[in-house]
């Protein structure tokens, strides 16, 4: 596994430089001017624009930009500063864009993890509950449910929580940052609700269908009692497909939930990415999509070796 | 390889910490950025009367608080003006400069000129910025000619109209040739000289701006600093750092040197994605005041919240310009067809209850506007309108109008389009709709094909700052290619007129011009639309939608 684990850390390299170079290229290829963007209909000098073009070097030729952007052509009075140097640029408020992930990271981290805690631990119960259950009320509340959160769009959803749980019945703060760990609770919940679906669905048809494999027959041959059978055996390899949705969408949630962050007035990076978009900010929008990249690819990595943990038929070379 | 036993328990245990030191790892973080020092105080206020106390504001994220000559939007606008005092005062009726006694809390104590072209600046002693330092005639000229300095500052081109500032400017191959105006001299401690290089009667009204406010020693040595925390020498200072996309957060500065200190102990800024997330807070009573409510909530703002919702008339004023490089609307007449056409009232009646028809080529808020400026052209005769558009020989082919995406213009423009095909008969007519960032530079290029929507937001209160500025020959923000020596004269008469007042004068008749020739059609006035809580009372906007934060108080209880 060790060796299985170095190959795969070892992929990032040219993945990050692959990204970096198609982000770069993208962005760039955006027509119009982020610099006249800036200023929408104020006024504002030709001096002004034209240096504020220079210091970006909006005017270079693409390789150019891309080159003094990664650190291989010296940039002005300012010699190699890119991406090798550790240095991944400035938004155009004059910002670092590592400056700009370190503060918007963290909240979006912890909405993440939050939502996968919240949809794994609710939805793997509820499909557990509706596959040994099944056919009853519990099992066809859970699939109503379900099918009720996946039909909604986020937004409607997540707007109509906040005005009735925290404007009308106060339960939970509106939006911001303010109230500590309170703050991540409704954000959290309406993040997780549609991959709660999803992860419970997904359960109950694995598990319904790893009932009737055949050791599952001879377990209960055997004489172990069901609560056994179900939880040594069925369980754990109904969880394999849900394990994988789950690394999915913990990769998607790290990316940011830009509706959620929002209505929410939660100040993430999904937040950041999309307005970084709006406003043509190319160097925030490489720096973040590429770190975001890797992030993914280390969450599936993790994701990848816990397979091997949850079935031990599966091997790695 | 097989995970088996103690691998397998030692891989879940692993994962399992992974996940709980990166959902605690912004744990440390979580008290400096999740709130502010006294959010227990924010909420709860101090108990009883008009003083003390602490108001949440409304923000976007700023783009810049320091220096102030890179302050040109209105989120850092609304931050600056806690931080800072101006040198002039706008009287709100007015709109006029004034200064020294009359108002209390700019610190220009005289401003003279005799021929408009050099003014001598009084100040009034005592003032100090917030680190106790003094404020100087030395602290304005220093930190005037850093503004002038740096080209990528948005507010530079204010000083450009001070003698020296070409010489300050360098070009991508040369050093600036003086590294200060020569039109700014220090007289004494408290005096200055202004010369700029052509008289300019409207000068008292634009250092009422943010971009003149003066910086101390220790900010102009150390800009990184300061902007992040500036040091101003208004009745508010900065509590901490900027805290940014969460919030920024000023405390009454004790030793505030202007004559109406503020009422209030500190004002929160609030930094929201969304007016509508904003919006909910207030309702809920989390946030004081929002200085612009989401357009489509208005009515039900006024209904729910009643006379906490505050309108009055703003400086924004929509157009439609015309290309007229174009040589499809090349004819006066044409033009002024399209605009008499428009039916301003039905739209802003049925599609946009926060503006009003406009009827003049400046905003109402602004020293000598008059009431029907426009005339014929801003009213709605559709038979006139036909008239006129069939002498001008009609239009062939399709029409295109232009607006800027995003913006929530679509519905508007569609009705337009209605009425120009109503009205008219243009059968075809067909919508460019772009973002800012492909938007200018086509107007810039002149390669806009037909009518184009857009505003103007005022910097200072002279007709001239909107008529200049859009319609003058070659001027940066005039793209309708539109040029008229007796336009560009009776202007440049107004700027070199005797005072403000003759000033305006001018710019009367170079309005009357504009009924002649339309090179742009006067759409809009926004209205201001203001909310605020109930724990917060005395909520006062001038012209430029800057609430006086001295005014307010804390009701509570």
């Amino acid at each position: 596994m060790g060796r299985y684990a170095a190959r795969r850390l070892l992929q990032l390299i040219p993945v990050f430089f692959g990204a970096t170079f198609l982000l770069f290229a993208m962005v760039y290829l955006i027509p119009g001017d982020p610099v006249a963007a800036l200023f929408g209909e104020r006024r504002v000098s030709e001096n002004t624009l034209n240096e504020l073009r220079d210091q970006y070097n909006l005017d270079d030729p693409f390789l150019v930009q891309y080159g003094k952007y990664m650190g291989f052509i010296p940039d002005g009075d300012e010699g190699l500063s890119g991406v090798f140097q550790g240095d991944f640029g400035e938004d155009f408020r004059g910002r670092e864009v590592t400056a700009i992930v370190g503060q918007r990271f963290p909240p979006t981290l912890r909405l993440a993890i939050g939502a996968v805690v919240v949809q794994t631990v609710i939805g793997i119960l509820a499909g557990i509950v509706a596959a040994i259950r099944r056919n009853s009320f519990w099992d066809s509340l859970v699939l109503v449910s379900t099918t009720l959160v996946v039909a909604v769009p986020l937004f409607v959803s997540a707007s109509v929580a906040q005005l009735v749980f925290g404007l009308r019945l106060g339960w939970f703060p509106i939006a911001g940052l303010r109230n500590g760990a309170m703050s991540y609770a409704l954000p959290t919940i309406m993040l997780a609700s549609i991959s709660l679906a999803y992860t419970a669905r997904l359960t109950r048809t694995s598990m319904v269908e790893n009932g009737r494999a055949d050791y599952v027959r001879t377990a209960r041959a055997k004489g172990l009692h069901t609560p056994r059978v179900i939880g040594r055996h069925v369980l754990r390899n109904s969880l394999i497909p849900v394990i994988t949705f789950l690394g999915v969408e913990l990769g998607t949630l790290l990316g940011g939930a830009i509706i959620t962050e929002t209505i929410f007035n939660i100040p993430g990076i999904g937040r950041a990415v999309f307005e970084a978009v709006n406003q043509r900010e190319g160097a925030v929008v490489v720096g973040v999509v590429t770190m975001l990249v890797v992030v993914y690819m280390l969450a599936n990595l993790i994701i990848d070796l816990l397979y091997g943990v949850l079935d031990p038929r599966i091997r790695y070379e | 390889m097989l995970i088996r036993g103690r691998s397998r328990r030692w891989m879940l245990l692993l994962t399992a910490l992974a996940l709980v030191a990166a959902a605690c790892s912004g744990g440390g973080g979580e008290a400096a950025e999740g709130g502010d020092p006294s959010e227990a105080g924010g909420e709860a206020g101090t108990e009883g009367g008009a003083t003390g106390g602490e108001m949440s504001y409304y923000v976007g994220e700023p783009e810049h608080l320091a220096p102030p000559s890179n302050v040109t939007e209105s989120n850092g606008d609304a931050v600056t003006d806690a931080l800072f005092s101006p040198l002039v005062e706008l009287d709100l009726e007015t709109s006029e400069a004034i200064w020294g006694d009359d108002a209390p809390n700019a610190v220009a104590a005289n401003v003279e000129s005799e021929d408009q072209q050099t003014f001598t600046i009084t100040l009034k002693d005592g003032w100090t910025f917030h680190d106790g330092t003094p404020v100087t005639a030395q602290s304005y000229v220093d930190t005037w000619n850093e503004g002038a300095r740096n080209a990528e500052y948005t507010g530079n081109y204010f000083f450009s109209t001070i003698e020296g500032y070409n010489e300050v400017q360098g070009t991508e191959s040369e050093a600036p040739a003086a590294e200060e105006m020569s039109g700014l001299e220090v007289v004494d401690d408290l005096t200055f000289e202004v010369t700029l290089s052509e008289p300019f009667s409207q000068f008292p009204l634009v250092i009422s701006y943010t971009a003149f406010y003066p910086l101390s020693e220790g900010c102009l040595a150390d800009m990184a600093a300061c902007q992040e925390a500036p040091v101003g020498n208004g009745p508010f200072q900065m509590d901490g750092q900027w805290n940014h996309d969460q919030n920024v957060r000023v405390t009454r500065y004790e030793d505030f040197g202007g004559g109406t200190p503020p009422k209030i102990d500190a004002i929160d800024f609030r930094v929201y994605a969304d007016l509508n997330t904003g919006y909910t807070d207030l309702q809920a009573g989390n946030l004081d005041v929002m200085d612009s409510l989401p357009p489509e909530q208005i009515e039900a703002a006024e209904q729910e919240l009643g006379d906490r919702v505050i309108r009055g008339d703003s400086s924004v004023y929509t157009f439609l310009g015309f290309p007229t490089y174009d040589e499809a609307f090349s004819d006066p007449n044409l033009r002024k067809a399209i605009s008499m056409a428009i039916d301003r009232q039905a739209i802003t009646d049925a599609i946009l209850p926060d503006r009003v028809p406009a009827d003049a080529w400046v905003s109402p808020v602004v020293a000598g506007y008059e009431e029907g400026a426009c005339g014929e052209v801003c009213t709605y005769d559709p038979q006139q309108a036909r008239q006129l558009f069939d002498e001008a020989g009609g239009y062939e082919g399709t029409m295109t109008l232009w607006f800027n995406s995003g913006a929530g213009h679509e519905e508007w423009m569609e009705a337009v389009s209605n009425l120009l095909r109503e009205n008219l008969g243009i059968e075809s007519i067909e919508f460019e709709s772009l973002d800012f960032a492909e938007y200018l530079p086509l107007l810039q290029a002149e390669e806009v094909t037909g009518p184009y929507r857009l505003a103007w937001v005022m910097d200072y209160p002279s007709p001239q700052n909107y008529l200049e500025n859009l319609l003058y020959t070659g001027s940066s923000s005039n793209y309708t290619g539109w040029s008229n020596e007796e336009f560009d004269s009776l202007i440049d008469q107004g700027n070199a007129a005797g005072s403000v007042e003759e000033g305006l004068e001018f710019y009367s008749q170079a309005q009357e011009i504009l009924v002649d020739e339309v090179p742009s059609a006067p759409l809009f006035f926004d209205l201001i639309a203001a909310a605020h809580s109930e724990r917060v009372s005395n909520v006062v906007f001038d012209t430029q939608e800057d609430m006086d934060y001295t005014a307010v108080e804390i009701t509570e209880g």
